[in-house]
């Protein structure tokens, strides 16, 4: 047996992400083979697989996609024969002219920071696991868990423009349609989620047991 | 639970021993601080009563009015569904799928799989597949956004409400319950509990 406290890992066992029993991992496993477990049937895999590479791959596709959600408009307003396109920023904008600041505080934190700090919280969890940092790992532990709780919220805008253009149906007089800008933003969000899903946290605590080695 | 059960940190991998929660607390990896496990009272009759009123919110938040918008005299009726077909009209179907599977196709098969998990354990039968159903239902965790949908109700009405009349109908009533509901039964669900109820030789 290794020192105690050890992580599963050290000791061949694998923890069964669905119903969280232990496993012992066989000596000899042929990396072919897939793991199941025996309680409830889900694979079992020591880390999430491929972790860092695929949470990379998605981080870096949401960064991209993030240029056309703030650029392009996300819908476009046609009242009277007049038509103006908004932003997420130019609909912020219109709310703080209005007086409405708590409300574009609200969508500016949801559609702008949130999912821009979710991504640099990534990024740094994602450098922080390569570079082997022993720091604070409780702390990056907390970190991913915000970036867990927090990125459904940025669904806000989303579902704003969706709820505007069911309501605001009003042939010449008013029409809404939801634009480009908002496809974008719907995949960032999603990309996001599962770049949040796809990061094991547990790597964090994994470079700490090697460097006492 | 009599013997000590060994189980593994989901966030850190530290290997432990599972201790019972204090009614009402929750036990804690001492490492990294997640949250292992909620005590829950009563889970299984909680969980069944809740997911039974789920399903009748749900249907009623489906099936009548939600938002009713007045400008100078002309009035146009929504229901939950309307925004989703609006957008797919519109040649948005990716927002529109988005949008239909976050508030309505989620928290119907939520509430759905619940019942068919615990109806069968309430008259102390095994349903079939309960593992990987119960799996199932731990992956849709994330998609449901009904909450966020609520945020987007208030921030839309707030919006309009200078140049026009926006009136909530039924269904917007029993959606705002809904979210409570859909919350509550889902953190008195109790996996654990569940989980040993499924057979399998060592």
């Amino acid at each position: 047996m290794k020192p105690w406290p050890s992580s599963a890992a050290r000791q061949s066992l694998i923890s069964c992400p669905s119903c969280e029993l232990l496993s012992k991992v066989p000596a000899n496993l042929d990396d072919r083979v897939r793991m199941r477990c025996p309680r409830c049937g889900a694979t079992l895999h020591a880390r999430k697989p491929n972790s860092l590479a695929r949470t990379w791959a998605l981080v870096i596709a949401a960064f991209i996609f993030y240029i056309p959600a703030n650029v392009l408009p996300i819908m476009t307003v046609t009242s009277l024969g007049k038509t103006q396109s908004d932003t997420i920023m130019s609909g912020v904008a219109y709310l703080l002219l209005h007086g409405m600041w708590p409300l574009a505080l609200l969508i500016f934190f949801a559609s702008v920071v949130v999912p821009l700090l979710k991504l640099v919280i990534l990024v740094y969890l994602l450098i922080s696991v390569q570079l082997r940092s022993r720091w604070r790992p409780r702390d990056r532990t907390r970190l991913y868990r915000i970036t867990e709780a927090v990125g459904r919220w940025s669904m806000v805008d989303i579902y704003v423009v969706t709820i505007l253009v069911a309501l605001v149906h009003l042939g010449n007089l008013a029409t809404i349609r939801a634009e480009a800008g908002a496809v974008f933003f719907g995949a960032v969000v999603v990309i996001t989620i599962f770049a949040a899903l796809t990061f094991d946290p547990r790597l964090i605590w994994d470079r700490l047991e090697q460097s006492h080695e | 639970m009599t013997e000590p059960t060994f189980i593994a940190c989901h966030e850190c991998d530290l290997l432990q021993h599972l201790k019972s929660p204090p009614p009402g607390g929750s036990a804690r990896c001492p490492r990294c601080g997640a949250v292992l496990h909620r005590s829950k009272r009563d889970s299984l009759n909680r969980t069944l009563a809740l997911s039974l009123a789920g399903l009748t919110l749900f249907a009623v938040a489906n099936a009548f009015p939600f938002l009713a918008f007045e400008m100078q005299g002309q009035v146009t009726q929504t229901r939950l569904f309307t925004g989703v077909r609006d957008l797919y009209d519109q040649g948005m179907w990716g927002l529109a799928a988005l949008v239909l599977l976050t508030t309505i196709i989620v928290p119907a098969v939520q509430l759905t799989l619940m019942l068919y998990i615990l109806v069968p354990l309430k008259v102390g039968r095994a349903p079939q597949h309960l593992a990987g159903v119960l799996r199932l239902l731990q992956n849709l965790t994330p998609w449901g956004m009904m909450e966020v949908f609520m945020l987007g109700i208030l921030v839309s009405v707030v919006k309009l409400a200078g140049m026009a009349t926006i009136v909530p109908g039924l269904a917007l009533w029993a959606f705002g319950l809904l979210i409570f509901v859909l919350a509550a039964a889902a953190a008195s669900l109790d996996p654990h509990l569940i989980w040993e109820k499924v057979r399998y030789a060592p």
